[in-house]
C-alpha cells in the first residue's frame, strides 16, 4: 500500500464541535458528470467519493471524523452510522464523531429517502467499505512499523498489537501515531474485509440513540433553533388554491406593521421580512394580495372516476398475455376496485429553514433530505453559481419524505437575496398543509380467475396514481411549490401508452402483487407462483403537488393488493394465511408470514369469523405481507382490532409485526422504527384524508385534518425480528407502514363480515357499510 | 413595544416586547430556548408547551404580556442532560421519541397531570394527551415511560 503523503495543512482542517473535519472548500468544483463517482450512487460533485479521506480523518489524539451524505431524519440513523464506523475501525462508539450531509464537506449521498440508507452505506459499498479500507490500510501502516506480518496483528480500541501482545508489550501503535493529522491517500477498496456479522461488539446491539438525552431535556438543536447574526424573519403568503398565480400586491397595507423590512415579490412567489417573527406574521396576515385563481379542482365525491378518466402515462410492468383466456376459463371471477386518498406528511413542526444570500455566496440551514439536489435548486432560483451556493443539512421535526422541508430551503433562500441579510422562515401550519407534496391518491382495479380447486390462476391489476411535482432533484426547482410560484416549470405527467415489458421485473413501487410470478423474457423476479399476470399502472395529472410520502405508492397498492387478497382467501373459505403461503414462492416473505403468525397464535379458520354478533362491539383479526420494494426488505404484520357496530368505531388493540431487513444493525432502533411505523399507519388507515372544495384544499390545521393523538387507546405492538446476517442489508423505516391499511381493514372485514375498499376507515364510513349490509 | 419581565427555569429575564407577542416566539427567538417548539401556533398540537405556574400552558397562544413575573418552566428547565429530572429519565430509559420535536409538549402534559394526580388513571392520562400529538408515533414508548415514572412516584 502507498504510506501517507500528504500532512494536512492547518486550512485542512476546521474544528466543530470538538471534532476534526477534513475541508474541502480549496478544492474547485469537478463539472457534473465528468467523471463517474464511486462504485454507487454518489452523484459526482467536489467530494470525490472513491478518495478515502472523503470519508474519513483520524486526528492525532486517535478520534474518527466520518462524513456521511446520509442524514439522520429522527430515525436513528445517525447512531447507526456511528456504531458501523466503530465497529468497522474496532474503535469505542464515542471516539467518532459523524457529520452529516454538509455541501462543503461531505460526498454526494443524493437524498435520503426511500430506504435507501442502509442499503447503501451498511453493506459493502460508501461509508462501509470507507471503514473497512481504513481499518486494513492502518493494519498495513501497523504492520510496517512495527515490523510484524498483518495476520499476527490485532485491533482494539484504535491500538494496533501483536496478537500476543503479553509477550510482546512494545509491539503496539495507536491509530493516532500511525495516521493522526495526516490524509490516508488512498482510494476506497473495493475489496477490503467488513467485519463479520459474528465479530460485532457494536454494531447489532441495542445502542441508545445518541441524540437521546439532548432531545428529552430540550437541548438539541433542530433546524428552528438555528441564529445566525444578523437574522431577521421571514413568512410567505401563499395562494389559495394550488395553481392560482399572482394578480397584485398591495404593499401598502403593511405599512403600519413595525419592523417591516421588505415586501418580496418575484413572479408569484410572495413573502414578507420584518426585524421579528411576530411582526413578520402579522405582515404576511395582513398583506392584501389578489390571486387569479386556477381552473375548479375536480369534486372530491368523485375524484377516483375522475383520475380513471384522464390522459395517463401507462407502463405494463408483467403481462403473460394469457390473462383474459384464463379469466374467460375460469371456474369463478373475482373483481373489486380499491382506492386511496391523498394524504400529509403533517411533521408536527411546520418547516423553518435559515438562509444566509449575499451577492457573491450563500449558506442555507436546512432540513432537505436532499443538501446537494437543494444546492442546485438554490443556485437556479438565486441566480448564483453552484460552487457558491453552502447548504448544511440541520434537521427538521420528521419528515416522512418530501414535507415542505425542500420549499422552506427555497423561501427563505429568495427571501434573504431580497433583504440582503440572513433570513429564517417558519412556514405556518395552514401553508404546510396547503403547499406540501401530498402522498398520492390512487385507484387499484384488480380481477382474477380461479379454478375449481380454489387455487388463484390468473391475476389482473390496473392502477392510477395522481402525479404533480414530486421531488426537486438536481434540475427541477418546479416541483415544489416555491420553486413554481417562482417560475420554474414542475414536471407534469405526459401521456403515452404503455409498451410491451421488456427488462427485467424490479417492483419499486410494489405496483406487482407480492403472489405473482413477475416473469419478463422468461426472468421470473417476483414473490409468488402466478404465471398469468398483467399489471398495467397508469399516472395521471394531480391537482396537487405530490411527492414521496412514507412508503410512497407501495402503501396504497400494497393496501389493495392485501385486502384483495383476503377478499380471494374468502370466497373460497380458505384461512388467509395458508391461502397466501399456497401463492408465495419467495422464502424472505413466507418466513415474515409464518414468524408474525405464529406470534400472534393465530387461528387458521376462513374469514370472516363465524357467529360474530350483530350488536355491540365485535372483534376481528387480518393479515398482511409485503416484499418491500420487491427485495428491499420484507415484513408481515397481524392486527386484532374491535369494532363498534353502534358507532362504527375501529379500535385496534392488538398488532404483531414480523420483519427482516438483512443484518440488524441496532435492534433498539429497529423496533423503534417498526413500533412508529404500524401506528403512523392505523392514523393513515383509520383517519387521514386531505380534504377540498371547489377552489381550496380545507384540510388546513389539525382540527381539519385527523391524526390520531397520544390521547388514543394505544394498541399493544409486538415486534419479531428476525436476523438476516448473511444477507444485505435493506430499508426497515417504511416496511410496517405499509401494511397497516391492508392487516386493518382485513381484520374489520374478518369482525363484521364487510369489506371496505376506501381508506381511511373513518366511522361514518364504516357505519355506512353496516348498514348496507343491514339493508341487503 | 413594551418591557416585560420575565420568570423561566428559575432566572428573571426583562425583554422588550410587542404585549400581544406569543411568548413562544420571545422564549425562542429572544431567549434562545430549545424546548418549546412551533408546531402549529394554533393550540392543536402541544410543541410549544410550557409549564405556567405548574400547569401545561400553549406558548404559542398565550401573549408575553400574560405570563409577566409567573413562574415558567420549559424542557429544559425541567432538568439538564447531567441530571434529568426523572420523568426525563423514564423517557431516555424507555427511547420514548423518534424525531423529538413533540416531547416539550408530551413531556410537561405529562408533568403537570402527575403532579396534581400521581395515581392518574389510564383513562385520565388519556383524557390529558387528547389534543397532543406524535407525527412519528412514538406512543407505545411515550406511554410506557410515563408508567415508569408513574410507578415510581407511589
Ligand atoms: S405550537 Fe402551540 S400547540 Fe401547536
Ligand atoms: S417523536 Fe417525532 S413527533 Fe414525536
Amino acid at each position: 500500500m502507498k504510506s501517507v503523503k500528504s500532512e494536512l495543512s492547518r486550512r485542512d482542517f476546521l474544528k466543530t464541535s470538538g471534532a476534526l473535519v477534513v475541508s474541502f472548500s480549496a478544492v474547485s468544483m469537478i463539472g457534473p458528470l465528468s467523471v463517474a463517482q464511486g462504485p454507487f450512487d454518489t452523484h459526482p460533485s467536489h467530494v470525490d467519493p472513491e478518495k478515502l479521506d472523503s470519508w474519513l480523518a483520524i486526528a492525532a489524539d486517535g478520534s474518527v471524523t466520518a462524513y456521511t451524505g446520509k442524514c439522520d431524519l429522527g430515525q436513528g440513523m445517525y447512531t447507526a452510522q456511528t456504531q458501523l464506523v466503530a465497529e468497522e475501525l474496532c474503535v469505542p462508539l464515542d471516539r467518532v464523531k459523524l457529520i452529516q450531509c454538509d455541501t462543503a464537506i461531505t460526498p454526494d449521498q443524493g437524498t435520503t429517502s426511500g430506504s435507501q440508507s442502509s442499503p447503501t452505506n451498511f453493506n459493502t459499498r460508501n461509508l462501509a467499505q470507507a471503514a473497512a479500507t481504513a481499518r486494513e490500510a492502518l493494519i498495513a501502516m501497523a504492520s510496517a512499523k512495527l515490523a510484524m506480518p498483518a495476520d499476527q496483528l490485532r485491533v482494539e480500541d484504535g491500538v494496533v498489537s501483536a496478537s500476543d501482545v503479553g509477550t510482546k508489550p512494545g509491539k503496539r501503535v495507536s491509530y493516532g501515531e500511525l495516521i493522526g493529522g495526516k490524509h490516508f491517500d488512498i482510494t476506497v477498496n473495493a475489496n477490503a474485509k467488513r467485519r463479520s456479522t459474528s465479530e460485532w461488539r457494536i454494531l447489532g446491539k441495542p445502542v441508545p440513540s445518541m441524540d437521546r438525552v439532548a432531545l428529552m431535556t430540550g437541548t438539541f438543536e433542530f433546524v428552528h433553533n438555528v441564529h445566525v447574526p444578523g437574522m431577521v424573519h421571514g413568512r410567505v403568503v401563499r395562494p389559495p388554491d394550488p395553481t392560482a398565480t399572482l394578480a397584485h400586491v398591495d404593499h401598502d397595507s403593511v405599512k403600519e406593521i413595525p419592523g417591516v423590512i421588505e415586501v418580496v415579490v418575484r413572479k408569484s412567489f410572495v413573502g414578507v421580512v420584518a426585524e421579528k417573527q411576530w411582526q413578520a406574521a402579522q405582515a404576511a396576515e395582513k398583506l392584501k394580495v389578489t390571486w387569479k385563481p386556477g381552473p375548479k379542482l375536480p369534486p372530491q365525491k368523485v375524484f377516483s372516476d375522475y383520475i380513471r378518466r384522464q390522459p395517463s402515462r401507462d407502463t405494463m410492468l408483467v403481462n403473460s398475455k394469457d390473462v383474459d383466456e384464463k379469466l374467460k376459463a375460469a371456474a369463478k371471477v373475482l373483481h373489486a376496485t380499491y382506492f386511496y386518498p391523498y394524504q400529509a406528511h403533517g411533521s408536527i413542526g411546520s418547516s423553518c429553514a435559515v438562509a444566509d444570500v449575499q451577492a457573491d455566496h450563500a449558506t442555507i440551514w436546512s432540513p432537505t433530505q436532499s443538501v446537494y439536489p437543494t444546492q442546485h435548486g438554490i443556485s437556479a432560483l438565486t441566480g448564483l453559481p453552484l460552487e457558491k451556493v453552502h447548504v448544511i443539512f440541520v434537521r427538521g421535526s420528521g419528515c416522512y419524505g418530501l414535507n415542505a422541508a425542500d420549499t422552506v430551503s427555497y423561501d427563505a433562500a429568495l427571501l434573504s437575496q431580497a433583504v440582503r441579510r440572513p433570513v429564517r422562515v417558519q412556514l405556518t401550519r395552514k401553508d404546510e398543509f396547503t403547499s406540501e407534496n401530498y402522498g398520492s391518491s390512487c385507484v387499484i382495479e384488480q380481477r382474477v380467475a380461479i379454478d375449481t380447486n380454489g387455487a388463484i390462476t390468473a391475476w389482473d391489476c390496473e392502477s392510477w396514481s395522481a402525479s404533480f411535482g414530486g421531488r426537486p432533484g438536481y434540475d427541477t426547482p418546479g416541483n415544489v411549490i416555491t420553486g413554481r410560484l417562482a417560475g420554474f416549470e414542475p414536471e407534469t405527467v405526459k401521456p403515452r401508452p404503455a409498451s410491451e415489458p421488456s427488462e427485467e421485473l424490479s417492483n419499486g413501487s410494489n405496483i406487482v402483487p407480492s403472489y405473482l410470478a413477475g416473469c419478463v423474457n422468461g426472468k421470473c423476479a417476483g414473490a409468488g407462483s402466478i404465471r398469468s399476470e398483467r399489471v398495467l399502472s397508469r399516472a395521471v395529472s394531480s391537482p396537487f403537488f405530490t411527492g414521496p410520502l412514507r412508503s410512497p405508492l407501495r402503501l396504497q397498492n400494497t393496501f389493495a393488493h392485501e385486502c384483495f387478497m383476503d377478499e380471494i382467501a374468502a370466497s373460497v373459505k380458505v384461512d388467509p394465511v395458508a391461502y397466501r403461503l399456497q401463492h408465495l414462492t419467495e422464502k424472505r416473505i413466507i418466513d415474515v408470514l409464518k414468524a408474525a403468525a405464529k406470534a400472534a397464535d393465530w387461528q387458521a379458520r376462513p374469514s370472516p369469523r363465524p357467529q360474530n354478533s350483530r350488536t355491540g362491539t365485535v372483534s376481528g383479526r387480518g393479515v398482511a405481507c409485503v416484499a418491500y420494494e420487491g427485495d428491499n426488505g420484507y415484513a408481515a404484520l397481524v392486527a386484532e382490532i374491535e369494532v363498534n357496530l353502534a358507532s362504527g368505531i375501529v379500535q385496534p388493540r392488538r398488532f404483531v409485526i414480523a420483519n427482516d431487513s438483512g443484518p440488524i444493525s441496532n435492534p433498539d432502533g429497529l423496533r423503534n422504527q417498526m413500533e412508529g411505523g404500524v401506528l403512523q399507519g392505523m392514523s393513515r388507515a383509520l383517519a387521514e384524508e386531505i380534504t377540498w372544495d371547489e377552489h381550496h384544499v380545507t384540510s388546513v390545521d389539525w382540527a381539519s385534518y385527523n391524526n390520531l393523538p397520544l390521547g388514543i387507546e394505544v394498541p399493544v405492538v409486538e415486534c419479531v425480528l428476525l436476523d438476516r446476517p448473511s444477507f444485505e442489508a435493506t430499508g426497515a423505516g417504511e416496511t410496517a407502514i405499509t401494511l397497516a391499511a391492508a392487516a386493518i381493514g382485513n381484520a374489520v372485514f374478518d369482525a363484521t363480515g364487510v369489506r371496505i375498499r376506501q381508506a381511511p376507515f373513518t366511522a361514518e364510513r364504516i357505519k355506512a357499510a353496516l348498514n348496507e349490509r343491514t339493508a341487503a | 413595544m413594551a418591557a416585560i419581565s420575565l420568570k423561566i427555569n428559575g432566572r428573571v429575564h426583562t425583554v422588550e416586547a410587542d404585549p400581544q407577542t406569543p411568548l413562544l416566539y420571545v422564549l425562542s427567538d429572544e431567549l434562545r430556548l430549545r424546548g418549546p417548539k412551533f408546531g402549529c401556533g394554533l393550540a392543536q398540537c402541544g410543541a410549544c408547551g410550557i409549564l405556567l405556574q405548574g400547569k401545561v400552558t400553549r406558548s404559542c397562544v398565550t401573549p408575553v404580556s400574560a405570563v409577566k413575573d409567573q413562574e415558567i418552566i420549559t424542557l429544559e428547565g425541567l432538568g439538564t442532560p447531567e441530571q434529568p429530572h426523572a420523568l426525563q429519565q423514564a423517557f431516555i430509559d424507555e427511547g420514548a421519541a423518534q424525531c423529538g420535536f413533540c416531547l416539550s409538549g408530551v413531556i410537561l402534559t405529562a408533568k403537570a397531570l402527575l403532579d396534581e394526580a400521581p395515581k392518574a388513571s389510564d383513562e385520565q392520562i388519556r383524557d390529558s394527551f387528547s389534543n397532543v400529538l406524535c407525527r412519528c408515533f412514538a406512543h407505545t414508548r411515550m406511554m410506557r415511560a410515563i408508567k415508569r415514572y408513574q410507578a415510581g412516584l407511589q
